[in-house]
């Protein structure tokens, strides 16, 4: 569908581009939520014990698990903490962000 | 109760002796709703109690949703709407009120679902008895609203409206008065099951809730794009006049009865036409009757269709007539009689400058009998102009 892009959003120009529902069209490709965070996840990865707690309750799926080993989008990544709180053997701390 | 009642046999039409709630589920059903959600409450219980049985014993196919409350009776419409379900609910005066917030979820988020509702009078004073007051609260939050006057048309009207729900992705409601049509049993043809699927194929939405095609719906829409949205509901509600008489006369041929936007009676050499809605409507006739016998030429526009209201076919009508006088079961506290504003504005810049008489009457249930429409009709004949914005007839003053 036609629209204008720019590095946050989609802008239609007329009413005739637009869904009539009100919906996303792809627009998380460009809105990174992760700019969005106060404090981030940085992952001790030689104490994870692979049990992949973070990957399952990451609520925006920002936790992916590569090589057996989990990895942070931070594109993504909101800074809730939620992964950092449920490590049973907490390997995640979450560490202030600087401009 | 029950039991056989609703054992739809196949292959042919079967005349049905039924209430008009019942009327509701028949529609719902032949109409294959998928999902129904809804809270019981006097005097809409009967058509979600036979729902449910029909769900349970498997006459209907359909996911049946208790829930707690009317808000989350329209909830859990919504939400099973938005993945492509067919979906009815029904309810009645306070719980449609309940529900008011969810209802412009689902016109603001072009969801098609179609609900019975069963015209209460607004408590308090409590009351179960019918007046209009509760629907037409219901006004502007971009539902359309037909008002039924019998059981038949109860039923043909919910398959209709399901066809022109799904067709501009804009949620119906379908009306009937309390216990004058809720509790009132009349012969019902029930259409063949095979002829409603003909008329009225699957739900197909263009966008749906599904894992094959993730989108988020119904999120924060910034002032680039929510007047666009709105723009785009008025466009497609202004089509639905259209798209109401083309499918009613579709709806002829394949079962005798046409589904329009008013139902006139007389009306051609009318010089006073009487304008009313819901069952008032057939009372209104017998008073025609009773004034053409006496060589008065009267006639009748009941309003079917209120939202869109029908600008065109009302204008078309009522400026052959002499004089208009609507009869609202309703009112607008401050203003007056909602249809008499309809009508009004309707007529608002026709060559003619037709007087229209707004009369109230009924309110809460009280009977609209022939007597009533006959005094309508006297005063109307008796004074060139309206001496107040609201005539009320039958009140103890």
């Amino acid at each position: 569908m036609p629209k204008k892009k720019d590095a946050k959003k989609i802008v239609f120009q007329s009413a005739d581009e637009m869904p009539m529902m009100p919906m996303s069209i792809g627009s998380m490709l460009y809105n990174k939520t992760g700019s969005w965070r106060n404090i981030r996840p940085e992952i001790r990865l030689e104490d994870c014990i692979q049990c992949g707690i973070c990957w399952k309750f990451c609520p925006d799926m920002s936790i992916g698990i590569e090589n057996e080993l989990p990895v942070v989008d931070y594109d993504y990544c909101k800074g809730c903490g939620i992964c950092a709180e449920e490590c049973p053997v907490k390997c995640i701390v979450m560490v202030e962000e600087r401009k | 109760m029950p039991g056989e009642v609703h054992r739809h046999g196949g292959g042919t039409e079967m005349k049905k002796v039924m209430m008009g709630n019942h009327a509701l589920s028949y529609g719902a059903m032949l109409s294959r709703a998928q999902v129904i959600a809804a809270y019981p409450i006097t005097p809409q219980t009967q058509v979600v109690e036979l729902l449910s049985e029909m769900c349970a014993d498997k006459t209907l196919n359909a996911k049946f949703i208790k829930v707690e409350s009317e808000h989350s009776a329209m909830a859990a419409c919504i939400g099973a709407s938005i993945t492509g379900a067919r979906t009815f609910t029904a309810t009645s005066a306070q719980g449609l009120a309940l529900m008011h917030e969810l209802l412009h979820w689902a016109s603001g988020g072009r969801l098609p679902v179609v609900m019975g509702n069963i015209n209460r009078s607004m408590a308090p004073g409590w009351s179960i008895w019918t007046d209009q007051n509760d629907s037409l609260s219901e006004r502007d939050t971009g539902w359309m609203q037909f008002y039924c006057a019998s059981n038949q048309e109860v039923l043909d009207t919910v398959i209709q409206a399901f066809k022109v729900s799904e067709a501009l992705a804009i949620p119906s409601m379908v009306v009937l008065d309390a216990f004058a049509l809720s509790h009132t049993y009349e012969v019902v043809d029930v259409p063949d099951q095979a002829k409603v699927d003909e008329y009225l194929p699957p739900f197909k939405p263009p966008y749906r809730l599904t894992p094959d095609d993730p989108h988020a719906f119904n999120g924060l829409t910034s002032p680039e794009h929510y007047f666009e949205l709105r723009y785009k509901l008025q466009k497609d509600m202004e089509k639905v006049p259209a798209l109401i008489e083309e499918t009613g006369r579709e709806y002829e041929k394949l079962f005798g009865r046409y589904l329009g936007l008013v139902d006139d009676y007389l009306c051609d050499d009318a010089e006073i036409i009487l304008v009313t809605s819901g069952t008032a409507g057939y009372t209104a006739r017998v008073a025609v009757d009773e004034l053409r016998g006496s060589g008065l030429k009267a006639g009748n526009l009941r309003m079917k269709v209120f939202r869109p209201f029908p600008f065109e076919v009302v204008q078309r009508i009522l400026k052959r007539a002499k004089k208009v006088a609507v009869v609202d079961r309703n009112i607008s506290y401050g203003h007056h009689g909602i249809f008499a504003q309809e009508v009004k504005s309707a007529l608002y810049g026709q060559a003619g400058d037709i007087p229209v008489f707004g009369f109230i009457a009924g309110l809460g249930g009280r009977d609209i009998t022939p007597a009533s429409f006959l005094e309508v009709v006297d005063y109307t004949l008796s004074h060139d102009t309206p001496e107040d914005n609201i005539l009320w007839i039958g009140v103890k003053k």
